[in-house]
């Protein structure tokens, strides 16, 4: 029975340090031309902040990754957060949106972001500094709120 | 401190609406003293009429969209989620190669965003299901003003969805059942507009 114990700790430990040799594909393209969210809507420095602070590791293609990110199976976890945000949204290619999708992700950022939903609870648990304020949230929602009338 | 917030608004909001009802009166009472013909006016307590063109084209996408409708009604969620699987079949095979060039784009971009749409409506929890078909409904009416429906549909809607912001959708029936509410307020919401087809 320790036997057993033993080997698959073991077993385990190596399969650790094994997949610390495959590095996950780092969200860190060059800015593509024209189409990001804030180039398009030159938001204040205030809300830029927010986005930067509070949205843009996940909904971006540039990721501000923590030291722990190289660290697997942390690092796993976050890409698959990643690529999950950006299939939702993705501001660098907002641009490419049609305006009707537009106007959809707007509705739906300020609905998740009113509800509370956004940024997700289990990011802030790692990234106290995402969470929005109440001022955060006005400012960033009063934004949003007149772009999407726009639209 | 955010409940304050809320409720400041809320009143505020209270206020400019009243503010702009009084105003609205007091404009149309003006214009009626001026003796402006007053059939051509739009009131706030007529149903509006409106009508697209009678056709087949829409009506698997209109059925997946009112089964959809219907399980919100019931609270049931996983009839929605099947639904929401119905409705992806019904947009893939939707034929846009009949339509003008012109409505072609506007057609791509309303099913591409239905589609997004019945992807919450399939892997979602009911509230976040309902804030899909809320929205959803919107392209769904502007599909059938571009592509004509089977039958008459009626646009309802509901003033106290989503913290009286106000929510609408669709139905075949002039009844009002909410699907937005569901069984908490099933009877919330008043038909705001016939669509009829011709």
């Amino acid at each position: 029975m320790i036997k057993v114990l033993k080997i698959s700790i073991g077993v385990f430990i190596v399969a650790l340090v094994g997949i610390q040799f495959f590095p996950i594909q780092r969200n860190e393209s060059s800015k593509p031309p024209g189409t990001g969210f804030i180039e398009l809507y030159k938001p204040t420095p205030a809300v830029k902040n927010i986005l930067a602070n509070s949205c843009l590791d996940c909904h971006s293609n540039q990721t501000k990754y923590p030291w722990y990110s190289h660290v697997q199976p942390v690092g796993l976890l976050l890409q698959y957060h990643i690529e999950q945000g950006k299939s939702e949204l993705n501001l660098s290619e907002f641009g490419d949106y049609s305006d009707r999708m537009k106007k959809d992700k707007l509705r739906s950022m300020i609905s998740q972001i009113e509800d509370e939903e956004m940024p997700l609870p289990s990011y802030l648990l790692i990234h106290k500094e995402a969470k929005l304020t109440v001022n955060n949230k006005e400012v960033l929602l009063e934004f949003l709120t007149k772009l999407k009338s726009t639209f | 401190m955010k409940r304050v917030i809320l409720f400041s608004t809320l009143f505020a909001f209270t206020l400019a609406a009243c503010n702009s009802k009084s105003s609205n009166q007091s404009n149309s009472e003006h214009e009626h003293a001026e003796g402006h013909d007053h059939s051509s006016m739009p009131s706030k307590s007529m149903k509006n009429e409106s009508s697209a063109q009678k056709s087949n084209n829409t009506t698997v996408i209109l059925d997946a969209y009112l089964s959809i409708k219907n399980a919100l009604v019931k609270d049931d969620q996983g009839a929605a989620r099947k639904a929401g699987a119905a409705l992806a079949a019904s947009i893939d095979n939707f034929d846009i190669s009949s339509f003008k060039a012109s409505e072609q784009q506007e057609l791509k971009d309303i099913l591409e965003v239905a589609k997004e749409h019945r992807e919450h409506i399939s892997n979602s929890k009911i509230d976040h299901q309902r804030e899909h078909f809320e929205a959803l409904s919107k392209d769904i009416k502007d599909l059938v003003t571009i592509a004509g429906a089977d039958r008459t549909l009626y646009q309802q809607y509901c003033p106290m969805y989503d913290g009286n912001k106000g929510g609408m959708w669709l139905s075949a029936s002039d009844e009002v059942m909410n699907p937005l509410f569901g069984s908490k307020m099933p009877k919330c919401g008043s038909v705001k507009e016939t669509i009829s087809m011709k």
